[in-house]
């Protein structure tokens, strides 16, 4: 019983970072327990090939359940098939990846098999055999140190703090058709639609670009726009919860304790004052970059590097240098 | 239509956090409804006035002081509420449970929670009631509308929405989106000193997870001014790409 479990999760065939972190995560536990890592997906035909290349960061076996009904999610399918394949296994802990799907299925998962779940934790490791495991609370502004007396330890991760490794052997790739009846189902999606631009969010983006109320006005929104897609793929848009609040922006896009936590590795803070709420949200950022008039704002005492000045005058030259740099690579 | 909403008694947001342990200093902390709790209230209230008829209960579990807060919720409109008394930690599974066992007989058509609780964010004792009642969930519901059996649901995910139907009884968690809770006005205020507002101790169920110790967030290395005004640009470029490797 010194195995662990991942849950990679495919959105449209494709396995994210989110989940090949999780892999990773799953395969140091294992090596840190003497056991191996194991990776259950679901997905529709096809899923295989691209469930292959998860071997390479450190999956022993990989498991894909094949089924038409789990080409999208949803929680009824997911969560049983889930549950019964830890049933059927023997593991020490389950890692699944904190996004949206991995934070609505992980739960149940937990009820079913009457464990424990720690949510968005931030690090997980093997002391003397144990695993202890640290998440942020109150967003942020404090770490809780945490021990589980329950088998499996369950636990979603929150993405873009987990390194991936690569390892050299390619995993077993097998797969089972999940035993489902979608028609007892009693949840059923039926329509997604696409944020109008293909607009990422924020919570798996790699870079954010977020505004404040020092952008003084809605309709200024596209200076932010610019340094957005100067900085290429892989970036949201982001907004504090006064701008969100005033109806200038989406609540989808609000970081902070009422909005969303999280930890890209390139954070800007645009006209941003630093609100204690809005410093919990975006605080494990690997880098941040505040631009303020006020060179006493406390977005400062948080950012790594800080432009004092006018933002107006400020935006435009950056996404104009961005966009070069970019062009010169 | 009769709908119950859980909600938890939570530090206000704006609070400076304290460390006192494996808990935090509370003297001198203001609470609050957690925020998305207030937001599932507000749900409820309008679920309830679309329909015409029913009632509107509160559950909650927690401490004595904990009742303020559901006077609160019954200050909106709400019609009564109960509170489990508990210590309250970290295991959203044996919050779960207190909550299932209190919830297992009722027939209400909706139970309604907050997407999360604004203090130890596990966003989790939604689908877990919902799992031991053997509900059907949809979590992070920004709207929804009651149609004959079954609710549909719209549901912010990655990269868009969704359009969710589910079946009655369910269980849903609320985000924000279009439930701007009302203030309690003077009326409702004085009108929920009479409301029934029972307590009683919840059944006791251990919890698994356990808070050893709590700790400030790592300190960040304190960050400097590049520079003033936009000249400052081209060093903040060097900065990201040569010593943060960020660009």
């Amino acid at each position: 019983m010194s195995d662990v479990l991942a849950f990679a999760e495919q959105r449209a065939g494709q396995i994210g970072s989110a989940a090949r972190e999780a892999v990773s995560t799953a395969a140091r536990l294992a090596g840190q327990l003497g056991g191996s890592a194991h990776v259950i997906t679901l997905g529709g035909p096809g899923l295989f090939e691209s469930a292959g290349a998860l071997g390479e960061v450190g999956a022993a076996s990989i498991a894909v359940g094949e089924h038409e009904a789990l080409v999208e999610y949803n929680p009824e399918g997911y969560a049983q098939v889930i549950a019964d394949h830890v049933r059927a296994g023997d593991f020490a802990a389950v890692i699944l990846p904190a996004t949206t799907v991995g934070k609505d299925v992980a739960p149940r998962v937990a009820a079913m098999l009457d464990v424990p779940l720690a949510s968005d934790v931030t690090s997980i490791d093997v002391d003397d055999g144990v695993l202890s495991i640290t998440k942020p609370v109150y967003s942020g502004k404090a770490f809780a140190h945490l021990s589980v007396d329950a088998v499996p330890a369950m636990v979603t991760i929150r993405p873009n703090i987990f390194p991936v490794e690569q390892h050299a052997a390619g995993g077993a790739v097998s797969t089972f058709t999940p035993d489902i009846d979608p028609s007892a189902w009693r949840i059923r999606v039926i329509e997604r639609k696409a944020a109008a631009d293909g607009a990422l969010d924020v919570s798996e983006a790699t870079t954010i670009v977020s505004g404040g109320r020092g952008m003084k006005d809605p309709e200024n929104w596209g200076l932010l726009e610019s340094l957005r897609d100067a900085l290429g793929p892989g970036v949201a848009l982001g907004a504090s919860r006064a701008v969100v609040d005033a109806g200038w922006r989406p609540h989808g896009e609000q970081v902070g304790q009422t909005g969303k936590t999280v930890a890209p590795k390139l954070y800007f803070a645009v006209g941003i004052s630093g609100a204690i709420q809005h410093l919990a949200g975006m605080r494990t950022s690997q880098t941040i970059v505040a631009i303020n008039r006020d060179a006493d704002a406390p977005i400062f005492g948080v950012a790594d590097y800080g432009i004092v000045g006018d933002l107006f005058e400020i935006l435009p030259r950056l996404a104009e240098e961005v966009a070069a740099l970019k062009a010169a690579d | 239509m009769n709908v119950t909403v859980c909600v938890k008694r939570v530090p206000d947001t704006e609070t400076r956090v304290r460390i006192d342990g494996t808990g935090i200093e509370t003297t001198g902390v203001k609470f609050i409804v957690s925020p998305y709790d207030e937001f599932a209230v507000e749900a409820a209230l309008r679920t309830k006035e679309a329909a015409g008829d029913g009632a509107v209960s509160l559950l909650s579990l927690g401490d004595a002081s904990t009742a303020e807060s559901l006077r609160a919720g019954l200050a909106m409109g709400a019609d009564s509420a109960l509170l489990l008394t508990a210590d309250v930690g970290l295991d959203g599974l044996a919050t779960a449970k207190a909550l299932a066992n209190e919830l297992q007989g009722s027939d209400d058509a909706l139970i309604l929670f907050g997407v999360k609780a604004a203090d130890d964010d596990q966003q989790q004792v939604g689908p877990m009631v919902a799992t031991l009642l053997n509900r059907p969930c949809v979590t992070g519901v920004a709207s929804f509308e009651v149609q004959g059996d079954m609710a549909v649901c719209h549901r912010e995910v990655e990269g868009g929405v969704e359009v969710i139907e589910v079946d009655l009884p369910a269980v849903l968690t609320i985000t924000k989106g279009e439930y701007e809770p009302r203030y309690a006005s003077l009326k409702g205020i004085m009108a929920a000193k009479r409301k029934p507002l029972e307590e009683k101790e919840a059944t006791s169920v251990p919890e698994r997870l356990r808070v050893d110790r709590l700790s400030e967030p790592p300190a960040r290395a304190a960050g400097r001014i590049v520079g003033e005004g936009p000249d400052a640009v081209p060093e903040l470029l060097r900065l990201l790409r040569e010593e943060a490797n960020a660009l």
